[in-house]
């Protein structure tokens, strides 16, 4: 641990002064906290300069607990929604008698449930305890009604893919039986998963805005709408790629609506005042963009690809990879304002001024 | 106090919330400055200016409480002619010796007192004297004159009057660097809160009594106490918090070389060659007052020791008593260690490698020693000097070659243990064990009781005399459970005292007799046992009982909560008034009566007269209510006992960057100083390089931590809220030596460097004295090598000088050096130490003149 | 037995709860106006609790060496130096030649270190400019470096000065986010009207972490479960006073039936009003703000931000019937743009 550099002895007393004067504009590159205390950061001694704030609290520290949710969830904000958007895509391909569309759907939502499920049970602190989650139902805890969607959808999706393998069993005996029962019995669960599955890929906007995080909780009426629209455009991205362009007619139309029901949601995210921030700056700025930008790019060439795979599998990518990046910016989002004091502060405050009945003399009673 | 005392602090807080005016003196904001309704910064070591100043308030202005002072105080008492004041003398009372820098105090008596009863000046600063007056004051003949009028030029008043003159606010501002407007503040709402009606409290700790002028800090705040008639009194009186449980048990009996229990002294190997001789020197043929009854307290004394041998024939076995021959002193015994001349150190709950004085010393002494045994509840910096210690990093302790072989003892904690704590107001409260000690810790008393009966088996066949002061000790305690643990109740009731006969306890110690039919071992404490009953559990609450609650405990003496509550009533017996009665005289059934054990005799009217030459109790005036007193009146001037003046004067602390303003006489002149070539002293003016270190710095405790440590920064929930070493400095000095906030910075003085993490903090901040800046720096002192979190010890900074009447060290100020950075490592350290002694102006031993009054060089003095 | 006011508004929490006959509702009003900053109740709940270390930091910022309320530290004792009047205090450096004060370049520092408290996720350092705002006190709200002469980071010498103490702890509030929406069950509401964490249920879910307006309930790392205030339960199962009250020396600290505490309260506040403490304030006293009402509240000397506090927090939970209704709404969007993709499409 190094010392500061020591004073000039003929220095005079007060000569120095000013570097402890706060109200001087930012220059210099400003330590970072570390882990460890202060030590770590560099030599000591150097000028203390604080950018303009307008804002108090607590040594500049964190009001809120910042989500301890690891990225595990923001995965799963992603992969959850692909399943629901395939399991509906899935059933319309089923009705609407698109059998590789509904193949590739049936797979892609079993894929995406599992997965979902590794997610959220790896995100748990004591994930051998995961199944406490079924001690109780809870109408005011959004994870734990979505646990129960998850229970719902997850079995059926798997009965709705597995069905897909009939073709392969043998034509005689026990399995010969089962092959000739799997389509219906697939039929049925495909059609009920997906009846479900609007419920899985919107519920997760809840799950962030019933938090004291200040851009997801104020993004409560977004929030479902960018994830429902989220999810059609990565179950969508999944059907351009592997679906036959001949079977893709609807899959692109949906990718069109999804985006519309995406950008809109996503244009209430810009006006929420201050804690929209986060959603237009830094990490968390750059990636919901790139989600707009992906999304942008994907709905327009699924529109113009038509019978053109390569152009189908183009829109694919960047619907999923839109998918990806806005589910992580919502989720940097809310992180960031967590971590950060101002958008805590700033609004309450805002909104007890014009309360305005918060005078001291007033707070007695 | 909140800092140091949150608990006592709790009453403050009751009081401010009733409307009490709380003000606070401290070098630095501190946690109980936040909650003061004025904080007065003030420079460390300057107390007694600024109290000198209130004396002055008070006494120019007339607002002394006239009634109580004329009757109860010496106030009217003449004194000597040949008296000459520090005003005369440049700072020296009159009968001071160059020669050994000590007074005869001959000069000081009362009018017509020529002879001192005491022993020469010099043996008593070196056997700390001044310690046995902690129960009576010091002895002089009963009969005084007195002037009521107080006009007589030589009367304690117009003494005290001439001699607190210069005290003035302006000198005040000039010394403390205290504003005059905030003085004022202070000492009206002090005086105004005293009369007939009103009694203030004065509450002091070790940041008064620490000092070269320690004692005369307390004598001082006395003074204004008496003056204000404060002092036995319901709500008035001058306590000392108390830095550790129980500190005032182990002054009553004694953990002090000097002392014996109930404050008898120690006897001297010149002075007290036979036991009458010694009991005379306590009672003082002649003087008024309880000590008149000596002879019983010693004979007590010795028969509970040795029991059935002690004898009138062998003088109940005085001749088994250890004598002293001069100072044996912690500090003293230290600078021995270091020559080589004591073997062996017991250390039980004590550590000074971190949290005495001069910490370099004390670990050095330690490391030559044959043996030294420590008992603690961890390991503490004291039992691993040797392997850890600074020392081994500059090699001057090489532990392969450190010849001391040190025994570590598991001790038991407060909890594990039965016993007694004795709380400042002399209370005794029994503690039940709660747990039984972990693993090989056991109590205090089982260490010495079977260490004592060990050495005892080891020499039963001894034929050496020698050996019989420990054959013929009365060592019979009863024991019990698995440990063989003894009965504290049983020491308990040996020190109350029994009758030897019957082995009825002793109710009270007018019941010791001087033939040996009783046995006590400390007369003060006799009743706490009295009917066979622990008198010191009782646990009744306070909201069963009335205001003095005499039935939580047990007082000394007598279950006496409030000492010389005769002075709660006026001269006639009638209480002051009705807000404050406490003890008065019922003239129908012609006794004292009231809420507390009067402390008078219960029958003496108020009217009775002594015939002249009575003595002892018997001489004792109908109001004359501090009997304990050899004139039976609150001392305003100490005529004797007190070894640096009968006044109390302001001297600057011996290492201080300014010029005293008040008297040519820089610093204490009676000081004790050890000449040691490891105790080096920085210069002060006016010696020439007092530059060198130009700041004052002072050290206490921060509430997360307990002294040195050993108790809290072993426990992680108390060491991770106090987690390293740091020293506080104002914004000012910080800019001016290049401090920053969190980073590092080293203080050197001639003993040693250390170094912290700075904290940077306007609860520091610079005062202007004598028309110049004074940085002042605070530094808690709980830090050492061992346990969870370890830092540097702010103990390491200071020297060793002493207040000449108890021998308690100056270690709550001194001047250093503080400069940016980590300091040196390994010899470096050494060097840099060296070179501030080299720049200081002297590598050898350094001592500044006890005698400045001869420099004139200064427009400081008044009269220069 | 579902309330009217179940997720928002005046509501006796533990009734709703559907207890029986429940004991009044016991909870803490800290006096910080006599708190000395002893720390007691930080070292008496973490004997008593049994709480693991918080890390050996100096965290510089002033005696607060804790940082936060964390899974380790159930109760945090916060220091703010502020060059500032203090309500019954005479200035404290009037005629001192002290210069211009520090307090917000120490703050500055003190913001910016962090440590590993064995908790999730420890102390994040904070925002230096905030921090140096702080000891100006909330006043300079809006008004960047403009400082009253004398005061703050002004060039003029420094006189006033205070030091706010403050012992912060689980608000137990009676709409409880953290509670309503733990999907294990672990949260409950106790029948003292207290909020508890089952050690044996929580599996580490972490939602009721971002739930919580306060920051208070938090992640301890190698364990995964959430820990928090327990308003010691079992002490007052047995009718004991919680480990803080019993400790703390000046009753800053006062534990009781809420509805006396808040009668205490106001007349200790009306009190420092009368003695010219104009900055004494009550927070989390009301039933009718956003939580409704905490069942530990606090009397302070400065705004709520200033020791850490959120100033207007809202119980997320109030608005969760329109959140429920937008992704049902959502929900409807999302079938039927799958529906008139499929359907629309038919030749």
């Amino acid at each position: 641990m190094t010392g500061p550099t020591p004073a000039d002895p003929n220095e005079p007393a007060g000569a120095r002064l000013p570097e402890f004067r706060i109200d001087r504009p930012a220059d210099g590159q400003r330590r970072r906290g570390t882990g460890r205390g202060w030590r770590g950061r560099g030599a000591g001694g150097e000028q203390v300069t604080v950018p303009p704030v307008d804002f108090t609290s607590y040594y500049g520290r964190p009001i809120l607990k910042p989500p301890v949710w690891k990225h595990d969830i923001a995965g799963y904000l992603f992969t959850g929604g692909l399943a629901a958007g395939s399991a509906l895509i899935a059933a319309g391909a089923q009705l609407t008698g698109r059998p590789r569309l509904r193949q590739v759907s049936r797979g892609t939502a079993l894929g995406g449930i599992a997965a979902s499920t590794y997610l959220l049970v790896h995100d748990l602190g004591r994930p051998d305890r995961f199944h406490h989650m079924l001690r109780v139902a809870k109408l005011t805890s959004p994870m734990s009604v979505g646990t129960w969607i998850l229970t719902a959808f997850g079995p059926l999706a798997g009965v709705a893919a597995v069905a897909e393998v009939a073709p392969l069993l043998p034509r005689h005996g026990a399995l010969g039986l089962a092959r000739r029962l799997a389509p219906p019995v697939g039929d049925v669960a495909g059609l009920v998963a997906a009846a479900t599955a609007p419920a899985l890929a919107t519920y997760t906007g809840v799950l962030l805005a019933d938090t004291a995080v200040p851009s997801w909780h104020d993004a409560y009426p977004a929030l479902p709408f960018v994830f429902a629209g989220s999810a059609l455009a990565a179950a969508c991205g999944v059907g351009l790629i592997a679906a036959p362009a001949a079977e893709t007619a609807p899959v692109r139309r949906l990718a069109l609506a999804a985006a519309a029901i995406e950008l809109a949601g996503g244009h209430r995210l810009e006006r929420m005042g201050l804690t929209s921030e986060p959603y237009r700056q830094g990490r968390s700025g750059r990636l919901m963009r790139a989600g707009r930008a992906l999304l942008a790019v994907g709905a327009t060439a699924a529109l113009l690809s038509g019978r053109s795979r390569a152009l189908s599998a183009l829109s694919g990518a960047a619907l999923l990879a839109s998918s990806v990046a806005t589910r992580f910016g919502v989720f940097e989002a809310g992180v960031t304002s967590a971590r950060d004091p101002k958008y805590t502060v700033v609004p309450q405050r805002e909104r007890r001024d014009q309360e305005g009945d918060r005078s001291p003399a007033e707070k007695r009673t | 106090m909140a800092e140091a005392h949150p608990v006592g602090f709790q009453w403050v807080m009751e009081a401010k919330r009733r409307g009490a005016k709380v003000f606070h003196v401290d070098p630095r904001f501190t946690r109980t400055s936040a909650l003061a309704d004025s904080y007065l910064p003030i420079r460390a070591g300057t107390d007694i200016a600024l109290l000198g100043g209130v004396v002055r308030y008070i006494l120019e202005n007339e607002l002394d409480f006239r009634e109580y002072v004329v009757s109860y105080t010496n106030a009217a008492t003449i004194v000597n002619d040949d008296y000459r004041d520090t005003e005369d003398l440049h700072g020296l009372f009159s009968g001071f010796k160059e020669k050994n820098a000590s007074y005869d105090q001959t000069s000081w008596q009362y009018h017509g007192h020529e002879q001192n009863g005491t022993r020469d000046t010099e043996t008593q600063r070196e056997t700390a004297a001044g310690l046995e007056h902690e129960s009576h004051g010091a002895p002089v003949n009963g009969q005084t004159e007195r002037d009521e009028t107080l006009q007589h030029p030589r009367c304690v008043y117009q003494i005290l009057k001439r001699h607190f003159a210069r005290y003035t606010p302006e000198m005040v501002e000039r010394i403390c660097g205290i504003s005059q407007e905030k003085f004022l503040e202070l000492a009206q709402a002090w005086t105004e809160n005293s009369g007939r009606n009103r009694t203030g409290m004065l509450v002091y700790s070790v940041g008064w009594t620490q000092h070269t002028v320690g004692v005369q800090y307390i004598r001082t705040g006395a003074i204004i106490q008496l003056l204000l008639g404060n002092v036995g009194r319901p709500g008035g009186g001058v306590m000392a918090l108390r830095g550790h449980a129980s500190i005032q048990g182990s002054t009553d009996i004694p953990t002090l070389f000097n002392l014996l229990p109930g404050y008898l002294p120690m006897p001297h190997h010149a002075d007290h060659p036979t036991f009458d001789e010694w009991v005379d020197s306590i009672r003082h043929p002649g003087q008024k007052g309880f000590w008149g009854n000596a002879r019983a307290y010693g004979v007590n004394l010795l028969k509970a020791y040795w029991g059935d041998a002690a004898t009138a024939e062998n003088d109940y076995c005085y001749g088994y008593m250890p004598r002293m021959t001069g100072d044996h002193g912690t500090y003293q015994q230290v600078l021995n260690m270091i020559d080589g001349k004591v073997k062996g150190y017991f250390l039980l709950g004590q550590n000074p490698a971190v949290g005495s004085a001069h910490g370099r010393a004390q670990r050095l002494g330690m490391a030559n020693l044959d043996w030294l045994v420590v008992r603690d509840l961890f390991m503490i910096e004291s039992a691993t000097f040797w392997q850890n210690g600074p020392e081994t990093e500059t090699g001057e302790i090489v532990p392969e070659q450190c010849r001391t072989e040190v025994f570590f003892l598991p001790a038991a904690s407060h909890v594990e243990k039965e016993g007694t704590f004795t709380q400042t107001q002399r209370l005794l409260q029994w503690r039940e064990k709660a747990v039984e000690p972990p693993g090989d810790a056991r109590s205090e008393l089982w260490f010495f009781y079977h260490l004592g009966r060990i050495i005892r088996d080891r020499l039963a066949t001894s034929p050496l005399p020698r050996d019989r002061a420990l054959l013929d000790l009365n060592w019979n305690y009863p024991t019990h459970g698995p440990l063989a643990e003894p009965s504290a109740e049983s020491v308990l009731y040996e020190i109350n005292g029994y009758d030897v006969a019957s082995g009825r306890p002793l109710a009270s110690f007018t019941e010791m007799k001087d033939d040996g039919s009783t046995a006590g071992g400390c007369w003060i404490y006799t009743g706490v046992y009295a009917d066979g009953v622990n008198q010191a559990a009782r646990r009744k609450p306070g909201s069963e009982q009335d205001l003095v609650a005499a039935e939580w405990g047990w007082a000394w003496p007598a279950n006496r909560r409030i000492l010389y509550n005769r002075a709660s009533a006026d001269p006639d017996g009638r209480p002051w008034s009705e807000r404050k009665k406490y003890v008065w005289w019922d003239a129908e059934k012609g006794e004292w009566t009231g809420y507390d054990v009067p402390d008078f005799e219960k029958t003496k009217a108020p009217s009775f007269r002594p015939p002249s030459g009575a003595a002892g109790v018997a001489a004792i005036a109908g109001d004359d209510p501090f009997v304990l007193q050899g004139d039976g009146k609150g001392w305003l001037y100490a005529p004797t006992g007190v070894l640096d003046g009968p006044l109390p004067t302001h001297y600057e602390p011996a290492e201080s960057p300014v010029r005293n303003p008040l008297y040519r006489q820089q610093s204490n002149p009676t000081r004790k100083v050890y000449t040691h070539p490891i105790n080096t002293l920085n210069p002060s003016p006016p010696e020439a390089h007092s530059d060198v270190f130009p700041y004052v710095f002072t050290v206490s405790r921060l509430t997360e931590h307990h002294t040195a440590g050993g108790m809290s920064r072993t426990v992680r929930p108390l060491a991770e809220l106090q987690p390293e070493m740091f020293v506080e400095v104002s914004p000012e000095l910080a800019v001016e030596r290049g401090l920053n906030h969190l980073c590092w910075a080293h203080l050197i003085t001639t003993r040693a460097a250390i170094e912290a993490k700075v904290l940077v903090t306007d609860r520091l901040t610079p005062l202007r004295v004598e028309g110049r800046i004074i940085h002042q720096i605070w530094l808690p002192y709980h830090f050492g090598y061992q346990g969870l979190v370890t830092g540097d010890s702010a103990n390491d900074l200071f020297g060793i000088t002493l207040d000449p009447n108890v021998l308690i060290q100056e270690s709550k100020v001194g001047t250093c050096d503080i400069r940016p950075g980590r300091r040196p490592r390994g010899r470096e350290l050494l060097d840099v130490v060296v070179d501030y002694r080299r720049r200081s102006g002297n590598l050898n031993p350094h001592y500044p003149p006890m005698v400045t009054t001869d420099d004139a060089a200064s427009d400081s003095d008044q009269e220069a | 037995m579902v309330h009217a006011n179940s997720l928002y508004g005046p509501l006796d929490p533990a009734p709703d709860a559907g207890y029986e006959d429940a004991p009044p509702r016991m909870g803490f009003f800290t006096d910080t106006s006599v708190c000395i900053g002893c720390k007691a109740c930080e070292v008496a709940c973490k004997e008593w609790n049994d709480v693991p270390a918080s890390g050996l930091d100096l965290l510089g910022m002033s005696y607060d060496n804790t940082g936060a309320l964390t899974a380790n530290s159930w109760r945090h004792v916060a220091f703010v130096e502020q060059p500032r009047p203090s309500g019954w205090a005479t200035p404290a450096f009037e005629d001192t030649p002290a210069g211009p004060p520090v307090s917000a370049a120490t703050a500055t520092f003190g913001a910016e270190t962090a440590t590993h408290t064995g908790t999730d996720p420890g102390i994040p350092s904070g925002s230096p400019g905030a921090a140096a705002r702080m000891v100006g006190g909330s006043e300079f709200l809006g008004m960047p470096g403009a400082q009253p002469p004398g005061r703050g980071t002004g060039v003029e010498g420094r006189s006033d000065f205070r030091w706010l103490m403050m012992s912060d702890v689980c608000k137990h509030c009676t709409h409880a986010a953290c509670l309503d929406v733990c999907p294990t069950g672990s949260l409950f509401r106790t029948e003292f009207g207290t909020v508890v964490v089952q050690e044996d249920i929580c599996n580490g879910c972490g939602y009721c972490i971002s739930a919580c307006p306060y920051g208070v309930i938090d992640q301890r790392k190698n364990d995964g479960r959430a820990w928090k205030c327990t308003l010691c339960y079992d002490r007052l199962g047995a009718g004991m006073t919680p480990a803080c009250a019993q400790a703390c020396p000046t009753e800053s600290i006062q534990y009781g039936p809420l509805e006396e505490l808040r009668g205490r309260a106001a007349a200790r506040v009306a009190t420092l009003h009368g003695r010219g403490v104009s900055e004494a304030r009550l927070y989390g006293h009301d039933p009718n703000d956003g939580v409704g009402g905490d069942g530990a509240f606090f009397l302070l000397l400065d705004e709520p931000e200033v020791y850490g506090l959120p100033p207007d927090p809202v119980v997320t939970t109030r608005d969760l019937p329109k959140m429920w209704k937008r992704a049902g709404l959502a929900a409807v969007t999302m079938a039927a743009a799958a529906a008139v993709a499929f359907i629309g499409g038919r030749p």
